[in-house]
């Protein structure tokens, strides 16, 4: 009980001192706040697919009170705003060219007639394809305005209806994924830096063999430099996300529990990542690059920014080994879906894996790298 | 020097002051210095760390501009054309920039094309240099993998390459060996006598002072005194006196109890198995060392360069707090030839690929034994340290601390000793108090016993009034107090010194030697390196490498005797090693002669 007592003291006192040297440097100090609300900003307001203003132009051929019934109800969708009306088919190349429109909504001569005898009126969209997302988007914003205008002019409802309805993200806003995503990405890359300098700034200054020959055991160490940095990654993700909740208004549906538990999960693994590199690197210049070449196919391969899904299947089997895959997994199904633990724990298995690999490997490397 | 008359340097009322890097106060640099160089003159600046010296230095090669005063080199005011002065001096900083990774030759090059020297001079500059470096065999080599030596002399090569009227180096033979620094100053009074070239130099060590034509002693950014070596060593005239231990008294024990005795003595060092002292009045019969050693008899001696520079330094600084709080047992002379081992090598052995850092090393130390590793940069000591350390694992043999394997048992082992790097390697941002505080628990002691040692240590090491400053900012005998006290914490029974006393002064050393006297009487066992050899003295044993292998092992006296008694370690140091390197077979025979373990005290 005595010596429990006493390696926990001993641990408790390293700790505050890691804590201590790090917060003291003014360097780290600043990395440790501005960037996470900076990046928090930025990726709230940036990295959205959502199309709020789509300029388009406009060729009304018909003049009728049916086409500008059509143009109405378009236009008070509050996305499409007009740049140009135009009054021949000639001015359509051109307003695509200048890139000052996504589309060219064109209404024929024969609109109005064609609707009063009760045949297929079509109305012509034109898209630039330089720009497939948004165009793609564009065009599907005005056949679903054109078929709700169809229907109510038939009176009747279409043979076969689609109602889709989004869950979780109803409104389909893009922000919602991101921003729960932000949380272990931020996460990540602070712990992993901090990790990754600790040792590499002890061998730097001379202090590492200092440490090395007190009686504090390769194991005690390792604790000792894995426990800070995931404290400041912990406040950093909460910073994050109270950001989220309240700047952005995405209230978490699931439990915050829950989310915690993912996070530190998370964290665990990020850290061995972090203690390893460091672990191997004689330089905090060494380990700068190599953070920055394992951090970046990590973001990658972690359906942060673009689905799982569509990467070729040799990448699909790759992200299995990306703690950050399961960590932007879990977290969105916690934040949008309200999943349980019961869904998510499946998800903490590899994550484990690559803790229990990486925070022993770090350890052996401490003291084997003497030289 | 037909020229004298006319002096090629001339300072005059130089003034610099900065802003102290924490309360931002102002802190005078140097003070009103007046400073002449003639042509072709040899010219030490001497003085503890902090003295000036690199300031004055820098002043004088344009990189720093003086708050007043006037620096006029060859006729040219520094302030008004520094580009004028600098096309006219060499400049050797304490760290000279060569590129390691460039060859010997490449660097040579490198130095010529940023000096825009004309491809004619070129060739035969070359040649003249690495001839009088004795660079010539290693042209292909990479700097950074030439000897500390190698790598000054490579410096002052590249320094000399645009044929400066005047050179000016910074403390150029620190963690240098003592072969190496007697090539160095060969070539320095060469160049001063044969070229007519003006040498500024700085050191720290009194024998290469003691060679120059004038020595000017700063403290504090004060002139103190200045002069030939021949007028200044004068000073101590009469005051210097030679004592011999009783039979079975350690040197270093004699000259603590004199030490201790600031009212009659000013300073005291170990010297050749006897104590060398200076004392205040020419009556030595009022020494307070008479209590505890009655039958000493002191006899006068001539005065050295070294007397006369602790007698100014003295007169001039504080009453530094001297080590009173370290009490010494005086009773205690027990030898410590039947004292229990605490640190056993056998027929050790250390690799790094084909290189051999350590060649079948073996020795034993006693409990409560100074013992010294010394020997020339790469000779492995460094190595030999770090392996008893448990920072390095033998590639052969076997290393046993305080009774543990330190193959199986090495975090036991390291729980008693305390170690105290070369490089001051404490956390430089947290405070005294908190560097404390984290080692004490390091070592496992419990909060309540933390507090008091911490308490206890701060007090013995006169860190009270610095405890909340950060460790990083201390003053460098500060700091070397501090690594001091934070080895010693835990009480450990054996303590590793690396270097301890490179770049701290030598008021600050004596008090550390004192310190260490103190733990060995009270039963440490004490292991160091260090390469200023006349600490050897302190020793009880020393172990002399050189290139990896064992070249002596024996206490000081043994040492001095089979390198034919010269009258200083250092000396010593350079007979026996150059007597291995010439005829390595019949220094290996009296290797055998003295049996590893023979430690007879005397």
């Amino acid at each position: 009980m005595t010596s429990l007592s006493t390696t926990f003291y001993k641990l408790l006192c390293v700790i505050r001192k890691e804590l201590l040297v790090t917060l003291k440097d003014p360097k780290i100090r600043f990395i440790l706040l501005l960037p996470v609300i900076v990046q928090g900003m930025l990726f709230g307001y940036t990295a959205s697919f959502n199309l709020d203003r789509v300029p388009y132009a406009l060729l009304d051929q018909s003049h009728s009170s049916y086409s500008a019934d059509f143009i109405a109800r378009l236009e008070g969708s509050g996305i499409f705003q007009r740049v140009f009306t135009l009054s021949s088919t000639a001015q359509i190349a051109p307003a695509i060219d200048s890139g000052d429109v996504i589309a060219v909504v064109t209404v024929n001569q024969d609109f109005a007639n064609q609707i009063t005898a009760g045949t297929a009126a079509p109305v012509q969209v034109i898209t630039d394809g330089r720009n497939p997302t948004t165009s793609g988007i564009a065009a599907g914003y005005i056949s679903s305005i054109a078929s709700a205008y169809s229907t109510e002019l038939r009176g009747t409802p279409p043979a076969i209806e689609v109602v889709n309805r989004t869950w979780y993200n109803p409104n389909l806003i893009t922000r919602w994924m991101f921003l729960p995503s932000l949380i272990p990405m931020l996460a990540l890359t602070q712990v992993m830096m901090l990790a990754g300098l600790s040792v590499a700034r002890e061998r730097e200054q001379g202090t590492f063999d200092q440490l090395l020959v007190t009686p504090l055991q390769p194991y005690e160490i390792l604790i000792a430099k894995a426990i800070p940095p995931m404290i400041i990654g912990t406040i950093q993700a909460t910073l994050v996300l109270l950001l989220t909740i309240f700047w952005f208004g995405i209230t978490p549906v699931g439990s915050i529990g829950t989310l915690y538990l993912t996070i530190f999960i998370f964290l665990l693994s990020s850290v061995g990542v972090g203690l390893s590199v460091s672990a191997i690197s004689d330089s905090m210049q060494q380990v700068m690059v190599y953070c920055f070449v394992i951090l970046l196919p990590m973001l990658l391969l972690s359906g942060l920014s673009t689905p799982i899904q569509n990467m070729p299947e040799v990448l699909q089997y790759a992200t299995y080994i990306n703690p950050m895959r399961f960590a932007v997994e879990s977290v969105r199904r916690i934040y949008l879906e309200g999943a349980g633990l019961n869904l998510i724990a499946i998800n903490y298995i590899p994550m484990l894996i690559v803790a229990s690999i990486t925070l022993p490997l770090a350890a052996t490397l401490f003291r084997k790298k003497l030289s | 020097m037909s020229v004298s008359e006319m002096p090629l340097v001339t300072v005059q009322e130089l003034h610099k002051c900065f802003p102290h890097p924490v309360t931002g106060d102002t802190v005078v640099a140097l003070e009103a210095l007046n400073i002449t160089v003639a042509p072709g003159e040899l010219v030490a600046l001497i003085g503890p760390d902090g003295a000036g010296k690199t300031t004055c230095m820098r002043i004088l090669c344009g990189l720093l501009r003086a708050d007043g005063g006037h620096a006029v080199i060859d006729g040219i005011d520094v302030s008004a054309d520094p580009q004028a002065v600098q096309n006219r001096v060499g400049y050797m900083p304490q760290k000279f920039g060569l590129y390691e990774d460039l060859s010997v030759q490449e660097n040579l090059n490198l130095y010529a094309d940023l000096h825009a020297l004309p491809d004619d001079v070129r060739e035969q500059r070359f040649q003249r240099l690495l001839a009088m470096t004795g660079l010539d065999p290693f042209t292909d080599r990479p700097a950074g993998k030439l000897s500390g030596g190698m790598k000054q002399k490579l410096g002052l090569a590249c320094t000399l390459l645009s044929a400066p009227k005047l050179i000016i180096l910074d403390e150029p033979t620190v963690g240098v060996d003592p072969l190496s620094r007697r090539e160095l100053w060969d070539i320095l009074q060469q160049l001063a006598h044969d070229d007519n070239l003006s040498i500024l130099v700085s050191t720290a060590y009194m024998d290469e002072a003691s060679l120059c034509h004038k020595v000017y002693i700063l403290h504090e950014g004060k002139l103190l005194a200045q002069g030939s070596p021949e007028a200044i060593t004068k000073k101590a005239d009469g005051a210097c006196y030679l004592v011999t231990p009783p039979p079975h008294v350690p040197a270093r024990l004699l000259q603590a109890a004199l030490i201790d005795d600031a009212p009659h003595v000013i300073d005291a060092v170990p010297q050749g198995g006897a104590v060398r002292f200076i004392s205040r009045t020419s009556d030595v019969s009022q020494l307070a060392v008479y209590a505890h050693f009655p039958d000493l008899v002191p006899q006068a001696t001539p005065p050295t360069l070294e007397d006369a520079f602790m007698m100014i330094l003295k007169e001039h600084s504080q009453p530094q707090a001297e080590a009173s709080h370290f009490v010494i047992d005086y009773t205690s002379t027990a030898s410590s030839e039947d004292a229990p081992v605490d640190v056993e090598v056998k027929d050790v052995m250390r690799k790094f690929g084909d290189f051999i850092a350590v060649n079948h090393v073996s020795f034993s130390v006693h409990r409560g034994e100074i013992f010294g590793l010394l020997g020339p940069n790469g000779a492995g000591k460094s190595t030999t340290f770090r392996m008893l350390c448990g920072l390095l694992p033998a590639s052969s043999g076997a290393l046993s601390v305080l009774g543990y394997d330190l193959r199986r048992a090495r975090a036991k082992a390291r729980a008693g000793l305390g170690y105290v790097a070369q490089k001051f390697s404490l956390y430089g941002t947290l405070t005294v108090e908190e560097n404390l505080e984290f080692f004490a628990g390091a070592y496992g002691l419990s909060p309540h016993a933390a507090k008091e040692r911490i308490e206890e240590i701060l007090h013995q090491f006169d860190l009270d009034t610095h405890r909340y400053e950060p460790a990083g900012e201390l003053p460098g005998g500060y700091k070397q107090r501090l690594s001091m006290a934070a080895a010693l914490l835990h009480k450990p029974g054996l303590l590793f010194l690396d270097e301890p006393t490179s770049g701290i002064d030598p008021l600050a050393r004596r008090i550390f030697w004192r310190q260490i006297t103190a733990l060995a009487a009270a039963g440490t066992t004490v292991i160091i390196t260090t390469h200023f050899m006349e600490e050897a003295e302190y020793c009880d044993r020393i172990l002399i490498q050189d290139r990896g292998c064992m070249v002596a092992l024996g206490t000081p006296a043994e040492i001095r005797r089979r390198a034919g008694n010269p009258p200083s370690m250092n000396e010593a140091f350079i007979n026996i090693v150059e007597q291995k390197r010439n005829n390595p077979v019949t220094t290996a025979a009296n290797n055998r002669a003295t049996p590893p373990k023979g430690g007879s005290s005397s």
